[in-house]
Formats: structure tokens, sequence, C-alpha cells
């Protein structure tokens, strides 16, 4: 491709009178190496560009739109227009007046008409939660009809229309940007004065499910650890034909399907499965007192250790190849004991294997779901499992997407960590 | 890429063409499924040609609700209860659906007549009664059974896990039951806020022995793994255990929740055709009592009544087994569609929230 | 791994102490995969060994849960194993059904993803590849973003594509994929991109460029040089990727789950619901099916894998 000559560009014959190198013909050598370099990143990049495309087209755009939810929800003021334009008009503080009424009187009154007033409740009851009700009783009361006075006729349906939590609720969902959703993803809500408070204890619940994930990750992460290091090191220190078979049996889990591995361990778990059985045969446990090892956190952690191990023994294994055992037997004939050789020189050369299993592992579990979902009960659900439920059961999207954003901006920070220590490009699979 | 493209292009156009004549039906999954596979699904495609796809959800109010938000709808008929029928009528989110349209009973009876009371709803057409209701495992109590909802949270004289499914509608009355509310004043109570904490208060007696489950086959499974020793569920699918395949459980009637179940038509559905059709056949009188012969739940039209006998079996009696027996009824609670149309998101919130706090 | 023969008793005693652990660990990795197969051939719906099972009688297993994963949806299963039989299970078991749907899922999005990421890592491994560590950071995120998030994103997406078009003034509104087996194909291609990537490249990195400049300056055509010097080397390396994204496509649930319609119900998808709602040891049938397929998975890379490290010599012997 270098000298790859293009006869419609002149010959340059004042380069070649200055002395300067020169192509063959004639051009400067600076120019035309420049010039193909550009031309070979150019054709590089074109390889890359149909996938980078569809990737951002399938995967990034999606989920820009998805979170695009999390701060914005047209679900108020779409349906309830005069209202909102109301208080578009008046500052925060001010009292409803006769015009306010009326507005609200007659969005509710259309609102009921098109059959939309239970999407304008469900949005003022993510803000004030028991409020969804008042929305469309009310709703079904004034497509019965409705007279001025609008105030009194309103706090005659339900009184809970003088409470000023619902007007200020109102005036929040009004704008249809908000980062109401996020500050509910970390449990606080807006109080009547527009200060940001926590929610009551019992509606506490985000933060410890963000908690709660962390630490079973954190867990999950250490055990695989312990199972994957010992294991790792035998792989490596093996003979090749030996190991080679061994890792066998770690592959095979890591090419077996999830929920395969995942219904294995309901099995085996389960009170009348596998393991109790052995339990009680061996007499470790009573036949009446079979340990309930799953629908719970500790069936989370066993299934979920064992599904992620193999993502810790195959870069350990593949740092620990290439120790040579030499430092080792030096550090022993030089006088240290074995343990001082493995703590001081062995164990600081696995490091890099060690973060980089450790990073892939901690990243993968913090976004389980499956597993979780299946044998996890209500006390093994992770933060996967309630982004699902908000998804698929109360339908709150915007929440879901909050609490997706939290989670992905986590997990882009690993994994950022993990390209600047161990770059995206080593990662190894079997 | 192109030809995969071109090649997968072909592959849909192809699925495509060959939907046409189908329509699909999400239900509730397990017994109840197959008792609507032969009872509407085989003579409806027997009858029209037309491809009957069953896809089980847990709820399929979820999905339907989901669908129509999403503006992707797939389903074209759905199995809903009440309160969601109602609830999503009020959101627009359903066909309306004539009376005059239904097929009137043999003797000529309109269908606006023949079904029961509150069976014909704005956008659905009921097709059964059904009890959530106690279930155990006799084999695991010896000496004294137990006998009444109260039993359920009493956990030292009836030892064992219980298994409860994931959501306040069928979970609150039972605590409120349990504590000695009668069964007519369950939904004031459940209106106010004491009455709501009082019926948590009583959960929280029993939260750590719950397994809780989401689809209506597990509560059985639960039982038939010796995972709970009680569990309550959908009757029809004890029944189904217990007569169908000689499972030793036992029924509690005992404060049974009564629902009824509605088929209802999603707008924007693919086939809606085809769903009104299938809409309108199973919800004949033949139909209705066809089912009772394969699922111990009761017909929402009268004239169906006359016709249910025995089970498939050809020997048990459905009556005994059916909710809507009259001994059954004195301490059943009847459902509020109204009241969960209007609580049902609130209290599923309160619901989640003291779930997941440990 | 053999002891130094300076090693202490006290060494010794460990050393085979650390033996068994490790022999519990490969044990607590493979037992619950192979404990599941024997189970499958269970007689009664129980998910542990019965009596008879234990004493090998033979009444104690049977292939009743094999067969039900052929006849259930079926519309007449009891007849006579004949011609029409078999059409019926070919058309309307639930299984069967769900066998064909995967495959065709898995082979489409396999070839997408192994066509693009293959071509993609050619232009990776290139040196003089611009923005090489932050496209490659994108590319691989398929596989690191939790999988309920792409779900999620992919399901108000395919919902209705052109959504984005209407910002810039064209028609926003062009049908859907959701409930399209071209939507579900095109999910599983993108989770499928990375392992290509990750493998395509890996095998690049051995990859001689010269190769192509001796090809080149031979006068081979760059098409020439291709598929006659940088296919063949690579090519085990692409089988490999490919076989990572048909199993991930083949294993993919929660993408399913959100964005399928009834009629691409596919195996994981029918063992979900299997699992979530009456796991019977037909469950298990399948899954010894599938565990069946990954070991002969396992050892195709396997083999694919030493072949690419001999012709590109990096293994000595």
């Amino acid at each position: 491709m270098v000298n790859s000559s293009d006869p419609q560009v002149a010959t340059t014959p004042v380069a070649a009178a200055e002395g300067r190198l020169t192509t063959a013909d004639g051009k400067p050598l600076a120019w035309s190496l420049a010039r193909s370099q550009a031309r070979a990143k150019r054709r590089a990049f074109l390889l890359v560009l149909p996938l980078l495309a569809f990737i951002l087209i399938t995967f990034v755009v999606p989920i820009g739109q998805m979170l695009q939810r999390s701060f914005y929800n047209a679900g108020f003021p779409a349906n309830m227009p005069e209202i909102s334009q109301w208080f578009a008009d008046h500052p925060r503080g001010a009292d409803p007046d006769d015009a306010a009424w009326t507005a609200l009187a007659n969005d509710l009154q259309a609102s009921a008409e098109a059959r939309t007033i239970g999407v304008v409740g469900t949005r003022i009851n993510y803000d004030v939660p028991g409020t969804r009700s008042l929305f469309t009783s009310t709703g079904r009361k004034v497509r019965r009809g409705i007279e001025p006075p609008y105030r009194e006729a309103l706090l005659e349906m339900d009184e809970d229309w003088g409470d000023p939590r619902i007007w200020s609720a109102m005036r929040e969902a009004s704008k249809p940007v908000t980062g109401n959703f996020y500050l509910a993803a970390v449990d606080r809500t807006r109080a009547d004065d527009g200060s940001i408070e926590q929610v009551e204890p019992r509606q506490r619940i985000y933060v410890m499910l963000f908690m709660r994930t962390f630490w079973l990750s954190l867990l999950i992460t250490g055990l695989t650890f312990l199972l994957g290091f010992p294991v790792a090191h035998l792989l490596a220190t093996l003979p090749m034909r030996k190991s080679n078979l061994l890792m066998i049996l770690v592959l095979l889990p890591f090419w077996t399907s999830l929920l395969v591995r995942t219904t294995s361990w309901m099995v085996l778990l389960q009170q009348q499965g596998v393991v109790n059985d052995i339990l009680v045969w061996l007499g470790v446990i009573g036949g009446s007192q079979r340990l309930q090892m799953i629908y719970n956190q500790t069936g989370t952690i066993i299934a979920m250790t064992h599904i992620l191990l193999p993502f810790m023994i195959l870069p350990l294994y593949s740092v620990m190849r290439t120790i040579n055992p030499s430092y080792v037997r030096a550090a022993r004939s030089l006088g240290a004991t074995s343990w001082t050789a493995f703590r001081r020189i062995y164990f600081p050369q696995t490091l890099p294997g060690l973060g980089a299993g450790a990073l892939l592992v901690f990243i993968l579990a913090v976004g389980y779901y499956i597993t979780p979902a299946l044998v996890g009960g209500s006390s093994g659900q992770l933060i996967s499992n309630m982004i699902a439920m908000h998804m698929t059961d109360t339908l709150n999207w915007s929440m879901a997407a909050a609490l997706a954003a939290l989670l992905l901006a986590s997990v882009l920070i690993l994994y950022w960590l993990y390209d600047r220590l161990v770059g995206v490009d080593n990662l190894k699979l079997g | 890429m192109r030809t995969a493209l071109i090649l997968s292009t072909m592959l849909v156009g192809f699925g495509l063409a060959a939907t046409a004549q189908e329509v699909n039906v999400v239900s509730w999954g397990g017994a109840y499924e197959r008792s609507q596979v032969e009872a509407y699904n085989k003579p409806f495609t027997e009858k029209t040609g037309i491809k009957v796809n069953m896809i089980a959800a847990d709820n399929p109010a979820t999905p339907l609700k989901a669908q129509v938000e999403a503006n992707n709808v797939t389903g074209d008929v759905f199995d809903i209860e009440v309160s969601d029928a109602i609830r999503l009528c009020d959101e627009g989110a359903l066909v309306e659906i004539d009376p005059a349209d239904l097929p009137p009973a043999p003797d000529g009876t309109p269908a606006i007549e023949d079904f029961i009371d509150s069976a014909l709803q704005d956008c659905a057409v009921a097709n059964i009664f059904w009890g959530t209701v106690i279930a155990y495992d006799t084999t695991k109590f010896e000496g004294e059974a137990p006998s009444m909802a109260a039993d359920f949270f009493d956990l030292e004289k009836f030892p064992g896990k219980r298994g409860l499914p994931k959501t306040p509608k069928r979970t609150l009355y039972l605590a409120l039951i349990a504590d000695g509310v009668p069964a007519d004043e369950i939904y004031d109570r459940l209106g106010s806020e004491e009455g709501v904490n009082q019926a948590f208060d009583k959960l929280d007696t029993i939260k750590d022995s719950v397994v809780w489950w989401e689809a209506g086959a597990q509560p059985v499974q639960l039982l038939a793994d010796g995972e709970v020793t009680m569990a309550t569920g959908y009757n029809g699918r004890f029944f189904d255990a217990m007569v169908g395949e000689g499972k030793p459980f036992e029924i509690i009637w005992d404060g049974q929740y009564m629902d009824l179940d509605m088929f209802a038509i999603p707008k924007g559905s693919p086939n809606p055709e085809a769903a009104m059709e299938y809409l309108k056949f199973a919800t004949s009188t033949e139909q209705l009592a066809e089912q009772a012969k394969y699922i111990a739940y009761g017909p929402a039209r009268k004239s169906s009544a006359g016709l249910v006998g025995l089970y498939q079996d050809g020997e048990t009696e459905m009556g005994p087994h059916m909710p809507t027996n009259p001994e059954y009824l004195e301490t059943a609670v009847m459902d509020d569609p109204e009241f969960w149309a209007d609580h049902d998101a609130e209290l599923t919130e309160r619901f989640n929230s003291w779930l997941a706090g440990s | 791994m053999a002891l130094p023969t300076y090693a202490s008793p006290l060494e010794r005693v460990w050393h085979y102490t650390y033996l068994v652990i490790c022999g519990l660990i490969f044990f607590f990795l493979i037992a619950p995969i192979i404990v599941i197969i024997p189970l499958s051939f269970n007689a009664e719906p129980y998910f542990t060994f019965t009596e008879k099972m234990r004493s090998f009688d033979p009444d104690g297993y049977s292939l009743r849960w094999y067969n039900n994963l052929l006849t259930f949806g079926m519309t007449s299963a009891d007849g006579p194993r004949d011609g029409r039989w078999w059409a019926d299970a070919w058309a309307n078991a639930k299984w069967v059904q769900a066998a064909k749907n995967s495959i065709i899922i898995g082979f489409f999005s396999t070839l997408l993803a192994t066509v693009l990421g293959t071509l993609a890592a050619l232009g990776l491994s290139r040196p003089e590849m611009p923005f090489r560590r932050p496209i490659m950071a994108i590319l691989i995120s398929p596989m690191i973003v939790p999988l309920i998030i792409t779900a999620t994103g992919m399901f108000f997406f395919y919902s209705n594509p052109c959504e984005l078009l209407g910002l810039f003034g064209l028609p926003s509104n062009c049908g859907r994929l959701a409930g399209t087996y071209l939507g579900v194909i095109l999910a599983h291609a993108t989770l499928g991109i990375p392992f290509v990537i990750i493998t395509v490249t890996a095998t690049l990195v051995g990859f001689d460029q010269s190769l192509n400049r001796a090809a080149a300056s031979l006068g081979a055509n760059p098409r020439t040089t291709f598929f006659r010097i940088t296919m063949p080397l690579i090519l085990p390396g692409v089988i490999s990727g490919a076989l990572f994204a048909f199993v991930t496509s083949f294993d993919e649930v929660v993408a399913v789950l959100f964005i399928a319609g009834p009629e691409q119900q596919t195996i994981p998808r029918q063992m979900w619901n299997g699992i979530r709602e009456q796991i019977s040891p037909a469950i298990l049938a399948v899954a010894t099916l599938l565990v069946l397929f990954s070991i002969a998975l396992l050892t195709t890379v396997e083999l694919l894998r030493r072949r690419s490290e001999r012709i590109r010599g990096l293994t000595p012997q």
C-alpha cells in the first residue's frame, strides 16, 4: 500500500531538487507517508464503523432513551393542561384561587372523559403515596357532572383536595422535567416547602436495596476469590495435559445455560432436595429440621457464587501461568518459609489476575437478575429485581429508569476502573 | 450482513403470513390453562380453524397494561380480574364490549340476563368464579388438623412454612380475617390507615416463615415438595392436585376470597376480529359448563350451572369443590372491584416496601 | 504440581490438605450440573433420589419426562405414533416450538454478530486504528451493562424504533420490532457481539501483519489476501466467537422476556415459565439435553483453540 502510486498527481521536481527524501514517483516521503497513514486509519475505521453504528443504534440509543424517562415525565401536564398553566403563572406559595379551582375541575372532567385520569392519579401517587384513588374516584363523580363554585364542589367530593401536599405534588408534577424520581430512588422526597427530606421509615427501601446489592456482590466476589484462588493455582502449576483435563471442570459450568445451573441449585437446595436428604441421611440434622437454604439470601449467595466462579478462575489462571516458579524457589533457597515465599513473592504477582477477576465478578453480580428472581425469595432480591418490578408490575417506568441510571452509573465507574487497570482488550474467555 | 438481513426479513414476512389465522390468549398458566385449552381452545380451533396460542402470565393484567402503555400489544384476549378490568377500562386500555353481541343462553335468554351480576362490565365478560383458599398437607399435622383462617397464623400449633401470594390483595384480607375481623367489614377496615397497619402487624407475626409465590401453580408445587405445610392458592389448582393427581391436601374453606375472572381485549391487539370471536365462543353456556369438567371453578352464566356435573374422571361430583357452594359462601370475602381499582397501586407499594424491609 | 524434595512434613500435610480442598471445589463446580442428569430419569415427579433409584431398580427410572417434552402442547398426544402424530408434535408441541425458535434466532443473530464483529475486530487490531480503546470499550459494553437495563432500554426502543426520527422532522412511526423475530435477532446479536470481538481480537494478537504485506507484494489484491491468508489463520477464533455468540443467544432470557412476542418463545423462556410454575422433572430433562449440548460445544471450542494455537505456533508441541 505504501508504494501505490497515483498517476493523477503530478510529480514534484522541486522537492527532489531540494534534496529531500522522495518516493519513486518523486513525492516527498513524509507527505506520502502521512497520506498513506491517514488512508490506513480511514480503512481501519471503516471496518469498525458498521458495528459501531449497529451498537450505537441498537444499544446505546435505547438505553439513553430509557434513561430520559428518569427525569422526564409528561403524564400530568399532558392530561391536565389548564392547572399546569396556572402553576406556571403563579409562584410557589400562592394559594389556589378561583381560577385554579376552575382549571382543576375542567382538567379533571376532560381527563375523566378521555379516560386518562388513572394516568394522572398514578403520577401524583408517586409523590404522595395513597392519592391515586383521590383522582380516580373524583373523576368518576365529576363525569356525572360538576357545578360551580368548584372549590366547594370538589371539597364536597373529597376533602383531601384541600390538602396542601396534594397541591404541592401537583405543582411538582406539572413540570415535565423533574429530579423527583432520583430523590425517590435514594428514599428522599420534597417537603411542602420544596426542601428535601427523607421519606417515612417504613417507605425507605431503595438505599437499603442498593446497600444489600453491593454488600452481597462483595461477599460473592470474596467467596469466588476464596474458592477460585486455590483451583487456579493448582491448574497453573500442574503439567499442561493434566491441567487441560481439569480445566474442563471449570469450563463446563461456564458453558452451561444459566437457567440450567439455577434449576440445579433449586433441586439441590430445596427442603426435600438432595442436600437436605444427604444431611438427614448422615444424621447431621433430624428429619424435621431440614434447612431452609433456598428462597432466601443463602440461595442467592450459593447459586451466584457457583455461577460466577469461572469468571474469577479464568483470569487468575492466565496470570498465574506466566509466573516464573524460580522466584519462589529462589526465595525458599534464601531462607524464606513457604508461607513467607507465598505471601511476599507469589501472591503479589497474582494481583493483576485477581484484580481483573474480582472486578469482573463484582460488575456482573451487581446487575444480576435471573438468579435472585428465581431463588432469592424476598430477602435475596437485588436492585435489578426492583427495576424489573417497576418495569412490569407497578409500571412506574420513570422510577425504573432512575434506579437503572444509578445502577448503570456505578457499573460504568467500575468498568472504567477495569479498563484503566486491566484494559478491556485483555478480557479473555475460556 | 445484507444476506442476514434479507433472510431475517424473509423470515419475519413468513412468520407474519403464518399468523394470519391465530389468536393469542394470555392466561394464568398451569392447571387453569389446561382446562381452558380443553374447554375453549380445542373446540374453538375445530369450529373456526383459528389457532389459539396460550401465553402464561402470573397475572395477565400486568403485561396487558405494559403492552398498551408501550404501544406494543402482542396479546389478543386477556384473562383478568374484575378490579383490573374496571381499572384498565377507566384508563382506556380496553375495547368496549356490547353485551348484545354475546350469544344468548340455549333457551334464548339474552346474555345480559343470563350472566350473574357484575359479570358483564363495560370492557370485559366474566367466565368463572374462583376462590383463594387455604390448603394444607394432611401428612404434616398429626392430631388436630387446621380448620380456620386463624390457624394459618398459628405457627406453634401448626408448625412449618407458609405459602402466600406476593400481592396485597390476597394477603391483607386473610390477616384481618385471622385477626377476627368479620368478612363483611374487611373493606371498611382496609380503607383506613389503622386497618392496614393491623393487617401488616398480623402478617409480621409469620413473615419469617413465609415463602412468597407469584404464579398460580407455585403454591401447589410448594406444598407437594414439602417446602411449606400450608399455603393459600386458587381453589381449582388445589382441586387439580387433590383429585387429579391424588395429592394428600385438604382445603380450608373458611375465609375464602372469591373473585371473578373476565376476558378482555386490549386496544390495538393484533387480531381483533379473531379475539372477539374467541371471547364470544368461550363465554357461551356450553363452553363455560365444559370448563367445570376440568377445574373446580364456577361458571358465570346462570344457564351453565345446570350443565355442571361430574369431573372428567366421570365419578367426582364437582358441586362440593366449587367455590360457589352456598356452604362456603357464609364466611367468604367477596371481591370489591371498586375498592381494589382505587387502592391496588397504593397498597402494592406499601406491601413491597414491607416485603423488602427485613 | 510435585512437592519439592526439601518439603518439611508439615508442608506435606498441607500439600495434601490443599489437594483435598481443590477436589472439593471442583466437586462444587461440577456436581450441580451432573446431579440433574440421573434425576431427569426419575420415574416419580420428585427432585430427589427415590428408594428405587438408590437401589438401581429399573422401575425407579423412566423416560416419561423426555416423552413429556414431546407431547406437552400437542393437540392429541394419545394416539398411535404415526406420521400424523409426529406432524402434530412438530407443529404444536411447545418445547419443539421453543427449540425451533431458539435455533432460528440463534442462527441469524450469530451470523449478524459474527460478520459485524469479525470486520470490526480486523479493524481494531490494526495498529493504525484511531480511538482504539474508547471504541473497544463501547463495543464490549453490552456484556458489562446489566441485562435488565439493556432489556428495558430495548423494550421501549423496539416498541417504536423510529421515535427519535421525529426530532428530525421525519416520520416517527414505522411499525415495531418488539414481538418480531427480527427484533429478537437484533437484540441477541447486540448481546453476542462482545464475545466475537474478544475472541477474534485475541486470535489477531498473534497475527503477523507482515504476512498480509508479503501477500500484497506478491501481487495478491486485498480480497485474495483476506480470503487466502487472513481468514484461514483467524478462522478458529471466528468460529469460537460465533459459538460464544450462539450460546449467548441460546441461553438468553431477559431480553426475550421483555421484547419477544408469543411467537418467539425460546427454550430459556419456556424453562423460565416451567421453573416458576411447575418445576416438574421435565425441566430437568431439558436441562440434561442442554448440558449435553454444552459439552459438545465446549469440546468444539477446545479443539478449535488448540488448532489455532498450533497453526499460529503458540504452543510448543
